[in-house]
């Protein structure tokens, strides 16, 4: 009994050390896994309200730019709903037909994007209606999905993250492919398995390819600066897409959320099972 | 004494979390090279100072860091390897005086003190991007990510090293 007593007195420092780095990497493998329950991440109260009131004060030095684009925005709608005035008769509405997505608002209240798997908070959380696997966009496109809500607060897992992977697809001929991100360039994302039948030119519109339950059809997410053949699959293209968000100065930005979505998975679900 | 100790690491603590959080974090220079000078709480801890609370420290310092960064626990695990592995690099910087309790940092040689800072960020920055990159068909960038970020936080650690240093008379 002596023996062990010593033997873990005399290797106390590796025993703790092994223990907590042990703790450490197992926090570590489960940021890898999208659906995990993270029970430490920023989105917690504590470390939620610190970065509020950081951007409360940061928020101060960037009111001219982002003013700038809410004006940009409320003009592309403006235009936008003049046009559908004008081209679409009032039929009487339809009060049984739900709108199929909506859309919340919250602010950016902390940014990354030097790392591999980055991920923001947003100001918003369960207690104003926002869910996992919500989509979240900003004026200019694509920004991520939601992956964790907390009472007040919630994390977006990036478009800069390795583990994002979104539908997409060339808005011109309606090819699709994954976006995904090499870490190399915060402003460029990857478009992979572009078949090569598809006709690409630089400066061609990607856009969202509406595959998935989490974004609508048609959101804006670039344009293709470079395209070459994948390394390993010769039929296929890579596609460097050059990003309309600037990521390293998002403030506001927009949940959207599917109201179908349960009824969708429900759906497949079924069907997997069926198989 | 005892508890004036005590208190100046905790002050450290706070004060290094922060600034890593909320100036460090956000320098992005070329776009991804971050300094990481939080880790001079475990360059800085007493040389004599008992080593198993140094990796308790240690642990919570990293898990502060990675809760804010949302980085599960790659900062925490790095942290505390650097923390295991000090009084290794210690004995091999400063050799046998170390042994026998003579080191002091502000008086060391600089060469001794060179090699000791630059063991611990090199130790502490592969650690970390090793497990922030996690795949092994990324070794060039993980080479690369260690090699300026280690820079850049060398520079940091030995800058504010020399303006807070003591004088000695």
């Amino acid at each position: 009994m002596q023996q062990i007593i010593y033997f873990f007195i005399r290797n106390r420092n590796f025993l703790l050390f092994t223990l907590l780095f042990i703790i450490s990497l197992l926090l570590t493998i489960q940021t890898h896994n999208y659906h995990s329950d993270k029970f430490l991440s920023s989105a917690n109260a504590v470390t939620g309200r610190i970065y509020e009131i950081k951007s409360g004060i940061t928020a101060y030095f960037s009111l001219g730019s982002e003013n700038k684009k809410l004006l940009d925005e409320n003009l592309t709608l403006r235009k936008e709903l003049e046009y559908f005035r004008e081209n679409f008769q009032p039929n009487t509405p339809d009060t049984t037909v739900f709108p199929h997505f909506s859309y919340y608002t919250a602010r950016l209240i902390n940014n990354n994007y030097s790392h591999t798997k980055n991920y923001l908070t947003i100001n918003r959380g369960e207690r104003h209606g926002i869910k996992t696997d919500m989509g979240v966009i900003s004026d200019r496109g694509l920004v991520g999905i939601v992956s964790r809500v907390s009472k007040n607060f919630a994390t977006v897992q990036s478009i800069l993250n390795t583990n994002s992977r979104t539908n997409a697809k060339l808005k011109s001929s309606g090819h699709f492919g994954t976006l995904i991100w090499n870490t190399k360039d915060p402003n460029v994302v990857q478009l992979i398995d572009i078949p090569r039948l598809a006709e690409l030119t630089v400066g061609d519109t990607i856009v969202t390819g509406g595959k998935s339950v989490i974004f609508p059809e048609g959101i804006l997410i670039g344009v293709v600066k470079d395209y070459k053949p994948d390394t390993k699959d010769d039929n296929y293209y890579t596609v460097d897409v050059a990003l309309f968000n600037d990521m390293t100065s998002i403030e506001h930005v927009y949940l959207i959320e599917n109201s179908y979505v349960e009824e969708i998975l429900e759906l497949e679900n079924a069907a997997g099972d069926v198989e | 004494m005892w508890s004036n100790t005590v208190f100046s690491q905790i002050g450290r603590f706070l004060i290094l979390v922060f600034l890593q959080v909320f100036l460090l974090n956000n320098i992005n220079l070329a776009g991804y090279i971050n300094p990481y000078v939080y880790i001079l709480f475990i360059i800085l801890y007493p040389l004599d100072g008992n080593s198993t609370l140094l990796i308790l420290w240690s642990f919570l310092l990293g898990l502060c860091i990675d809760i804010f960064e949302d980085s599960g626990g790659v900062q925490a695990a790095a942290s505390v390897f650097a923390a295991f592995v000090r009084p290794f690099v210690l004995k091999y910087s400063f050799g046998v005086s170390y042994e026998y309790n003579v080191v002091k940092l502000s008086t060391a040689a600089v060469s001794e003190k060179i090699t000791y800072i630059g063991s611990i960020i090199l130790v502490h920055h592969l650690v970390m991007f090793a497990l922030e990159i996690f795949s092994f068909s990324h070794i060039g960038l993980l080479l690369k990510s260690t090699f300026f970020s280690g820079i850049f936080t060398f520079v940091l650690i030995y800058a504010s090293l020399l303006l807070f240093s003591k004088k000695v008379e």
